[in-house]
């Protein structure tokens, strides 16, 4: 079977400064990959060639088994792309229902279907008992869950969380752990995330970035060996 | 007339337009590039120093010259202070959010127009000239004695016209050397770059704002003190002196002094050359899709290289 | 309940048809043709968040395409009404795809240089348009399917059937999984977009939806009232529906009818008393930035009934 994603040589110049540096990639069906790395490795970058937001300037993403390097975020979505922004990003006037519901509409149309696709969504993270609410009242935390309940809502093939857990209490993030064990029966999702706690218990495999290039991949337990990252990157975190 | 005479002609009614409306349009560019809001009542302020300029002259009397000078020195410095007021009483009140910027000073526009129409009233008055010799202009031809001069009739221009471009010339000089060698434009320029860092290093930010919306009508007086011999004083003069800089200071690219005076040139120049040949109306018709345009396709400006 | 209370201003607009005295009558005339261009505007502003400074072009689009196609081909009124609104869904079209390469101040200026060249032109082609002195429309082209529209009762009639058009249309709209998605647009379009919403065309529908509906309220202006002139082109009739929608709420279904309401009973009254009448209007400009951004409608909503739309 293809894989779900696969990037080739994918590569981003910011005026002349390297951000990320013939990056291949590929995302298996159903995995969960983290992506690591220090601050500043190039890693929203990467994500943000693969859903549109970025230009690549030289490189190739394929999706479903399509090349997609041009095609714009809209359409990539439309595909089967989620993204949820490293700075959360909802719409602060609108009910917590609406704002899913926009998210449901993507792909439904009758009515009753969006309206139950957007309580499932709101169930999942737990957030059924707000959805009347403003969004912008929202407590920060409770903000991030609504930008993965968004996710959740467009049904995606590839789930894209850029630093998902940040701001979220403890018992917020074992309630992320379970989510995505169980999301991982219907999509793949690629995963930013500092929390090194998170990473090892969900994801299937890791990739380090480090100063725009991988610097190695694996499974949890081989990057937890792996010297070079435990100098670039694990031993600093951990300090 | 012929057709170089006439050329020549159009030009220097030109270039009294572009020095009066590189004034106008360096204030309105000052307010954009320091502030980041557009000033839609920019051309009110002025018409308000045309109307002062007319008040004053009238109130003191005596020989032509006395007047003048007291509106040049006094008509900015009070539109200066009402322009600051403003600031500082509506502009800051809504934090300088550029469309309600914006709808505000849409305001204060009407607001102004129709209060110098209450006090002013509908006439359009002039103001005398502190001089105004009638100065003859030469012209050559190459005839079979050779390169001969002679005066065309008509050729001519005033010795008040010629000063109104070497005044101009001296306050945008002023101007510039406000900005680039004095602390307080070096404070403008700080507040410009990053304004919270300017707040961090104890700039008074609020100030400033006051002060530059203050300076950018100022200027936009002087510039109406100087033509108001010239052109009458009017309540509805307004409107063209604010599309015009409007146009300069998009074409110069928003926000840069050397492109704006520049692009005041062009405009003023090639407004004066096309309104003697052709219609007026067509003129600005061409102006206000280039700007247009301009916006759309090149928004840093047709001479700036940073984006707006 | 939220499509009886719409319905309820409808059939209050219909019932003071028999009620009112003739002044009022008239003015209520006017007041709903340009509460129409004032959903127009709603519609871009309100809803999708797009600060436009030109829609007198659209406005005058209808306007024109209407009376000139009257004035120089003799064509019938339906027709001429219909040739209004096609100029405005055609300059509506044109100026989007353009405008909308900008956004922010720039989109503002953009639509204000466009719509003055518009402005201008009208006036450089005086032949045809009569400029600013503008032309009469005979009352005998003024006779639409067998109704005299020079009869104030049928124009008042006229005037109440294309509000109520714009008006259901509005309210239909702004309920449609569409009109959420402009709102959506309104909100974070970045996030709009990423949620696999194509924003730059639905913008792009909601300018030339805005631009027709102004047309149409421009054409049945010219038509109803029978006279087109260069000052419905001016940058004025680009601020109205803006302080229009401003002061009656903007995003709201009824804002745009209220705030046209308000204004045109309060520069009617100023009118009375001073040549400088248009100074209420800067008046009302700095009080709604400085102390009611979301207008009469938007305080309703916010403090007595928030699902209104």
């Amino acid at each position: 079977m293809t894989p779900l994603l696969s990037n080739k040589g994918l590569t981003k110049h910011f005026s002349g400064l390297v951000a990320v540096e013939d990056v291949d990639l590929t995302v298996q069906r159903n995995e969960v990959r983290a992506l690591i790395g220090p601050n500043g490795a190039g890693k929203t970058t990467l994500v943000g060639m693969i859903s549109g937001r970025i230009e690549p300037t030289r490189g190739t993403v394929r999706f479903d088994g399509k090349d997609i390097t041009r095609l714009s975020a809209h359409r990539r979505m439309q595909m089967g792309m989620a993204y949820t922004f490293q700075i959360t990003s909802i719409f602060p006037g609108l009910s917590v229902e609406e704002n899913v519901a926009l998210a449901v509409r993507v792909r439904l149309s009758d009515p009753e279907e969006v309206d139950r696709a957007t309580k499932r969504a709101l169930k999942r993270v737990g957030l059924e008992a707000r959805m009347d609410q403003e969004a912008g009242d929202l407590s920060y935390g409770h903000q991030r869950l609504l930008e993965i309940a968004m996710g959740l809502a467009q049904a995606p093939k590839l789930l894209i969380l850029d630093e998902p857990t940040q701001g979220l209490s403890e018992g917020e993030i074992e309630g992320f752990v379970a989510l995505v064990g169980h999301l991982a029966h219907e999509a793949s999702i690629l995963l930013i995330e500092h929390n090194m706690r998170v990473v090892m218990e969900v994801a299937h495999r890791i990739t380090v970035l480090n100063f725009g290039a991988v610097l190695a991949e694996g499974t949890p337990e081989e990057i937890r060996g792996n010297d070079a990252v435990q100098a670039a990157y694990l031993g600093t975190e951990h300090a | 007339m012929e057709f170089g005479p006439h050329l020549f002609l159009a030009i220097l009614e030109g270039a009294v337009t572009a020095a009066v409306l590189s004034l106008t349009a360096v204030g309105l560019s000052l307010v954009f590039g320091v502030m980041r809001v557009v000033n839609v009542a920019h051309g009110e302020f002025y018409m308000l120093g045309a109307v002062l300029a007319w008040f004053i002259a009238t109130q003191i009397g005596g020989h032509p010259a006395i007047g003048f000078v007291a509106a040049l020195i006094l008509a900015p410095l009070l539109v200066g202070a009402l322009a600051a007021a403003a600031d500082m009483t509506i502009l800051k009140r809504i934090e300088y959010d550029p469309e309600r910027t914006i709808v505000a000073t849409i305001g204060l526009l009407y607001i102004l127009q129709q209060v110098a129409l209450m006090t002013y009233g509908p006439d359009a008055r002039p103001v005398e000239p502190p001089f105004n010799d009638r100065i003859a202009l030469p012209w050559f031809e190459f005839t079979d004695a050779g390169l001969e001069f002679y005066y065309p009739w008509g050729l001519s221009t005033t010795s008040y016209k010629l000063a109104v471009i070497a005044a101009a010339a001296v306050l945008l000089i002023a101007v510039w050397l406000l900005m680039t060698r004095t602390r307080i434009g070096l404070v403008m320029r700080a507040t410009q770059q990053d304004r919270d860092m300017a707040t961090a290093f104890g700039i008074p930010v609020e100030r400033v704002y006051a002060l530059v919306f203050g300076l950018g009508a100022a200027l936009a007086a002087l510039g109406a003190v100087l033509i108001v011999p010239i052109q009458q004083a009017h309540y509805l003069m307004g409107g063209d002196p604010l599309l015009l800089s409007f146009i300069v200071v998009i074409i110069g690219g928003l926000g840069s002094l050397p492109g704006t005076v520049i692009a005041a040139l062009i405009i003023g120049l090639s407004d004066g050359i096309i309104s003697v040949f052709f219609s007026p109306t067509l003129a600005k018709i061409l102006a206000t899709l280039l700007v247009a345009l301009v916006l759309v396709f090149r928004p840093q400006g047709l001479f700036g290289t940073r984006a707006a | 309940m939220k499509l009886a209370v719409h319905l309820g201003l409808l059939a209050v607009l219909l019932a003071l048809h028999w009620v009112l005295p003739d002044y009022h009558h008239g003015n209520l005339a006017r007041i709903m043709v340009l509460a129409t261009y004032a959903i127009g505007y709603n519609i871009l502003f309100g809803y999708t968040g797009l600060l436009s400074l030109g829609h007198a072009m659209f406005f005058a689009a209808g306007m024109y395409g209407m009376a000139l196609s009257i004035r120089h081909f003799g064509v019938d009124p339906a027709t001429a009404m219909l040739a209004g609104i096609a100029a405005g869904a055609v300059v509506s079209l044109v100026v989007g795809v353009l405008a909308l390469r900008t956004q922010g101040v720039a989109f503002m200026i953009v639509t204000l240089m466009f719509a003055q060249a518009a402005y201008l032109t009208i006036l450089y082609f005086g032949t045809y348009t009569r400029g600013d002195e503008g032309f009469v429309i005979q009352a005998t082209d003024r006779v639409m399917f067998g109704f005299d529209l020079t009869n104030p009762d049928t124009r008042y009639l006229a005037a109440f059937a294309v509000f109520s058009v714009a008006f259901l249309l509005s309210l239909r709209l702004v309920s449609s999984p569409f009109g959420k998605s402009l709102v959506a647009i309104r909100e974070n379009e970045e996030r709009t977009q990423m949620l696999g919403y194509n924003t730059t065309r639905r913008k792009l529908a909601a300018v030339v939806i805005s631009g027709t509906l102004s047309a149409f309220a421009g054409a049945a202006y010219g038509l109803l009232f029978g006279y087109a002139g260069a000052s419905f082109a001016g940058v004025q009739y680009s601020i109205f529906p803006l302080l229009w929608v401003l002061l009656g709420g903007a995003g709201t279904v009824i804002g745009p009818f209220i705030g046209t309401l308000f204004m045109f009973y309060l520069i009617d009254t100023a009118d009375d008393v001073t040549d400088a009448y248009l100074l209420i209007v800067g008046v009302v400009l700095v009080l709604l930035t400085l102390f009611a951004r979301q207008g009469i409608a938007g305080e309703l909503r916010r403090r007595v009934w928030k699902a209104l739309p």
